[in-house]
C-alpha cells in the first residue's frame, strides 16, 4: 500500500496539484516573477480562437480514427466469426498491431505516404493525385488518421470477435428457421446484441485517439502543416515544452483533465447500466 | 455457422485476407526498404521486391556506425527499452500487488482515501500531466537516469484497479479457512492469492511490457543524454535531421527492431494477453 501511495502522491497529485496552481499564474519571460491571475489564463484559451481550431480538429479526428477501425475491425471480426477452418490463424494476424508503438506506426505510414520516397503516394501519383502531406493540411490529417486506425484495429477486433463469440449460437439458428438470410441476420441480431462492446469500444477509442495518438502526430507531422494535425494534447506539449507558456499550457491540461474524467464517469455511469439487453 | 453456404464462406476468407494484408503491408514495405541501399530508394522508381543489403543494413544499424544514426547503436537503445519496459511491468505488478492486497484485505482508517487517491491515476493519460510531471521529476534530480523514466510511469491505477477486481471474487471463506490454519497476511498472499492470480499477473505483465516499450513522449522529455535513447524516441530522433535526406535504409531496420520485441511477446503469449485484455477490461 504504502509505495504506491508514494509514488502517486509523488509523480501524481503533485503534479498534478502544481497543474491547478500553475493555471493561475503568469510567468515573465525569463522565469522570474510569477503574479496570480485568477482565471485569466482560462480566459485567455476560451476566448482564443485557435484553441477552439484545436478542438475542432481533435474531434475530426477522433471522429475518423473511431469510424475507420472500428468499421473495419467489426467487418473483420464478423467475418472471422463466420469462418469454421482458419479463424485462429486470422486472429493471430491480425492481433499483432496491438504492439506497435504509436510513434512507430505513424513513421511506417510516413514512410509508405512520403512524397518522394513512398509507395502509396507514388501510386496515388500515377492515377493523378498529387499527395504530399507536407504542404497539404488535409491529407496530413487523413494520414495521421489513417495510421492511429491501422494500429487500433488489432484490439477493436478482439473485443468485437469477443462479443460476437458470446452471442448464442441459438438465436442465430432461429432466425434463420425464420428465413432471414445472413445480411438481415446481422442487422436484427447480432449488432443490436453487439451493443454493449460497441458502447465501450466507442470510449475507449475516443479516448485513445485523444491522447494515445500523441507520438503518431510528434512522429510525423509536429501538428503541421500549419495547424492542421494540432490535436489538444499536442497543443498542451507545445505550449508547455516549446512555447514555454507554462500558465497557459497548466490550464489546458485542466481543461483536458476535466474532459477525461467526464468521459470516465460516461463510460462508468452511462454507459454501463443504460446499453444492457 | 447455421447455414453453409459457399459463396458467404469464400467472401469471408477474401475479406478477412484482404483485412491480413492491410495489416501487413506496412512491414511489407519496411522491410522492403530495409533490404535496400539509400540511393536506391531516393532514385525515383520504388521498389517493391526486397533488395540485397539486408545483412548489411541491420549490422550497420546494431552496430551504430553510420550516418543516419543518433551517435548511440540500436543495440544499446533496445538494452534501454528492455530496461524501461521491464522496470515499468515489474514496479507497477509489484507495487498493485501490495496495494490491492491492502484496499480488498485489510481495514485501516483512510482506506477509502487512499482508494479515491490511486483510483484518480486512472482517469490522467501521462500525456494530459506531463509538464508537471517534468517539473516534479527534474527537482529530483531524475533526468536523464533510467529511475527517472521508469517510476514516473509506475504511477497509474490500471493493475491496482484490475487487481483489486480479481481479489475482490476471491471467497471469504478461503480467507477464513486460511486464517484458522494459522497462516499469517504474509504467508496469505504468497502461498494462495499469488498461486491464484499467477494467470492475471501474466497477462498483466504482457499488457504493461508493451506499455512500458511503446512509451514515446516521456523519453523523449526526460532523456537528453543519447546513451538511456528509448529505440522508439530514437527513430524520432532519426528522423528529425532538418533538410538533409532522411536516411530510410537506416531508419526502417531500427522500426522493425522496435516492434518486435512487444510483437514477439504478444504472439507468444497470445493466449493469456487476449484474456487479459478482453476479460479484465470489461
Amino acid at each position: 500500500m504504502a509505495p504506491q501511495l508514494l509514488v502517486t502522491l509523488v509523480f501524481f497529485i503533485w503534479p498534478a496539484g502544481q497543474a491547478v496552481w500553475q493555471s493561475f499564474l503568469v510567468e515573465d519571460a525569463f522565469g522570474l516573477s510569477t503574479e496570480f491571475v485568477w482565471f485569466e489564463n482560462y480566459a485567455q484559451i476560451f476566448t482564443d480562437s485557435r484553441y477552439y481550431h484545436t478542438l475542432w480538429t481533435t474531434i475530426i479526428f477522433s471522429a475518423g480514427v473511431t469510424l475507420m477501425s472500428m468499421g473495419v475491425s467489426l467487418l473483420l471480426a464478423v467475418m472471422a466469426d463466420q469462418v469454421v477452418r482458419g479463424a485462429q490463424v486470422y486472429k493471430t494476424l491480425l492481433i499483432w498491431p496491438y504492439a506497435v508503438a504509436p510513434a512507430v506506426a505513424g513513421v511506417l505510414w510516413l514512410f509508405m505516404f512520403h512524397p518522394t520516397v513512398g509507395v502509396l503516394a507514388y501510386m496515388l501519383d500515377t492515377i493523378g493525385i498529387e499527395w504530399n502531406h507536407f504542404l497539404d493540411g488535409d491529407q496530413a490529417l487523413l494520414l495521421v488518421i489513417i495510421a492511429a486506425a491501422w494500429k487500433q484495429i488489432s484490439y477493436n477486433f478482439l473485443f468485437f470477435l469477443a462479443g460476437l463469440q458470446a452471442i448464442p449460437q441459438s438465436l442465430h439458428e432461429a432466425a434463420a428457421i425464420d428465413g432471414a438470410g445472413p445480411g438481415r441476420r446481422f442487422f436484427t441480431i447480432t449488432f443490436p446484441l453487439l451493443s454493449p462492446t460497441t458502447f465501450f469500444l466507442l470510449v475507449v477509442n475516443v479516448v485513445y485517439a485523444f491522447f494515445d495518438t500523441f507520438g503518431i502526430i510528434h512522429a510525423v507531422t509536429k501538428g503541421g502543416p500549419g495547424d492542421s494535425t494540432r490535436t489538444l494534447v499536442y497543443n498542451v506539449f507545445d505550449d508547455g515544452f516549446v512555447g514555454l507558456d507554462l500558465g497557459g499550457s497548466a490550464a489546458q491540461s485542466v481543461v483536458l483533465m476535466v474532459l477525461v474524467g467526464l468521459m470516465t464517469v460516461v463510460q462508468f455511469r452511462f454507459v454501463e447500466r443504460k446499453v444492457q439487453y | 455457422m447455421v447455414e453453409n453456404r459457399f459463396w458467404l464462406n469464400l467472401l469471408s476468407h477474401l475479406v478477412l485476407g484482404l483485412g491480413v494484408l492491410l495489416v501487413a503491408f506496412p512491414i511489407w514495405i519496411a522491410f522492403v526498404a530495409s533490404t535496400h541501399s539509400a540511393q536506391g530508394l531516393v532514385s525515383g522508381t520504388i521498389p517493391f521486391w526486397p533488395g540485397d543489403l539486408f545483412l548489411e543494413n541491420f549490422s550497420q544499424v546494431l552496430s551504430g556506425g553510420n550516418d543516419g544514426s543518433v551517435g548511440v547503436s540500436a543495440m544499446l537503445m533496445l538494452f534501454n527499452s528492455l530496461v524501461m519496459a521491464l522496470g515499468i511491468s515489474i514496479g507497477k505488478i509489484v507495487i498493485s500487488l501490495m496495494a490491492a492486497y491492502a484496499i480488498v484485505f485489510f481495514r485501516f482508517p483512510l482506506r477509502s482515501v487512499c482508494f479515491w487517491i490511486i483510483f484518480m491515476t486512472l482517469m490522467l493519460p501521462v500525456e494530459v500531466r506531463i509538464m508537471p510531471t517534468f517539473q516534479v521529476v527534474a527537482n529530483l534530480n531524475l533526468l536523464d537516469s533510467y529511475t527517472g523514466l521508469t517510476l514516473p510511469l509506475i504511477a497509474s491505477a490500471t493493475a491496482t484497479f484490475l487487481l483489486r477486481q480479481f481479489y475482490m471474487t476471491i471467497p471469504p471463506e478461503l480467507v477464513e479457512a486460511a486464517r484458522v490454519d494459522g497462516a499469517g497476511p504474509v504467508k496469505f498472499l504468497f502461498d494462495i492469492l499469488l498461486p491464484l492470480s499467477r494467470t492475471n499477473l501474466a497477462a498483466l505483465f504482457v499488457i504493461m511490457f508493451i506499455y512500458g516499450w511503446n512509451q514515446y513522449l516521456w523519453p523523449l522529455l526526460v532523456t537528453t543524454d543519447e546513451h538511456y535513447y528509448t529505440i522508439v524516441m530514437g527513430i524520432q530522433r532519426m528522423l528529425a535531421v532538418g533538410d538533409d535526406e532522411v536516411a530510410w535504409n537506416i531508419v526502417m531496420p531500427t522500426t522493425l527492431l522496435a516492434m518486435l520485441p512487444p510483437v514477439g511477446v504478444v504472439l507468444m503469449m497470445q493466449r493469456l494477453f487476449v484474456k487479459g485484455l478482453v476479460e479484465t477490461e470489461k
